[in-house]
């Protein structure tokens, strides 16, 4: 009984080691492509994301208190120093995510 | 165009609604988009019914399909939100399967992609991004107005950097609407564009049909694409809505 055990647990540790080694090769270039193609969505999408919100919040408020366009150029420059910034923010994530691992 | 005689390329055409059912369409406004959102609702509950009806201990093929689904959405809301992650697993697995049997529904012909409207995408960009304000108030209260300036930085750059915070945190939903709006709308066109390329091209003549399998050969790689970028997107969608409550929910 315990030698069957034995021969059991030496099995299964030969079985796990084998997966584990496995496991990296497969798997691991196909996520870099889906990490590095969904990247690239989301940091076109974050720089457009922040340009927008600060163009309609600037015509909002260009339209509110009657001015010209005074608002829509100042929220037009921080919307799109926002959207910078999500975008500087997303990199340092990653960064941060690289030297984990 | 001209050599088509006279049928054009219109690739925005396929996005337009249409009432459907009769008068009784007519009269409710029912177009095809909800009509195609009750049936990814339906799909997505009869795999979920059908694949756990057996609640085999060693689970055949369309359990263990459910199974996986079930455990992956849940490792990703747990990993990314923490242990309060299991109170939002419910929404974001809501979330994830709905936007995914949208994105992969469109794919089929004669079907409608209701995650091509702007208005649909921001309606669920919305719900995450209030969803995570009712948190953040809840858990953090008053503080988290303190998140809108940066820690550490200078008094003096608070009326530069403030404005610059609160517009980056609004743009949360609009940059997630967005996304992935703009991305099944520019898979779609590129399907129209190559599909009728291949129309115009048969119609003239033998070399016509020949060279007609060049954007043929291009679409069915399109399709390949576009189920990896359907997948994709309701992926990104499901971890920017954990990655937001996790900010929420932690102080």
């Amino acid at each position: 009984m315990t030698e069957d055990r034995n021969s059991f647990d030496e099995r299964l540790r030969a079985a796990q080691k084998r997966v584990a080694v496995e496991q990296p090769k497969t798997g691991k270039p196909d996520e870099e492509d889906r990490s590095l193609l969904s990247l690239a969505s989301r940091a076109g999408s974050e720089m457009l994301g922040g340009l927008v919100v600060g163009v309609l919040a600037g015509w909002a408020v260009d339209r509110w208190f009657h001015f010209r366009a005074l608002f829509l150029v100042i929220f037009a420059l921080l919307g799109g120093s926002a959207g910078i910034l999500n975008v500087w923010r997303l990199m340092q994530s990653l960064e941060r995510k690289n030297k984990e691992s | 165009m001209a050599l088509a005689g006279g049928s054009s390329i219109n690739v925005l055409e396929q996005f337009e609604l249409h009432p459907i059912f009769g008068g009784l369409g007519e009269a409710l406004r029912f177009s095809q988009a909800p009509v195609f959102m009750v049936v990814a609702c339906l799909i997505v509950l009869a795999f979920l019914h059908f694949g756990m009806k057996p609640a085999a201990v060693v689970p055949g093929r369309l359990q263990a399909a459910a199974e996986i689904c079930y455990e992956f959405i849940h490792n990703l809301a747990v990993d990314t939100i923490g242990p309060e992650g299991t109170a939002f697993f419910p929404f974001i697995f809501a979330l994830f399967f709905f936007i995914l049997a949208g994105n992969y529904l469109g794919l089929l012909p004669y079907s409608y992609t209701f995650t091509s409207h702007i208005a649909v995408t921001f309606a669920l960009a919305m719900m995450v991004f209030l969803l995570s304000i009712v948190v953040s108030l809840k858990v953090q209260g008053f503080k988290f107005f303190a998140h809108f300036m940066p820690a550490g930085a200078p008094m003096l750059l608070a009326p530069l950097l403030v404005p610059i915070e609160i517009l980056s945190f609004l743009s949360r939903p609009v940059s997630l609407s967005i996304r992935l709006f703009a991305n099944m709308v520019a898979g779609h066109v590129m399907f129209d564009i190559f599909a009728s390329f291949v129309v115009m091209l048969a119609s003239l003549g033998f070399i016509g049909d020949v060279l007609a399998v060049g954007p043929l050969v291009i679409n069915v790689a399109l399709m390949g694409l576009e189920l990896l970028v359907g997948v994709l997107q309701a992926y990104v969608f499901a971890i920017l809505t954990c990655i937001y409550l996790r900010e929420a929910v932690s102080h």
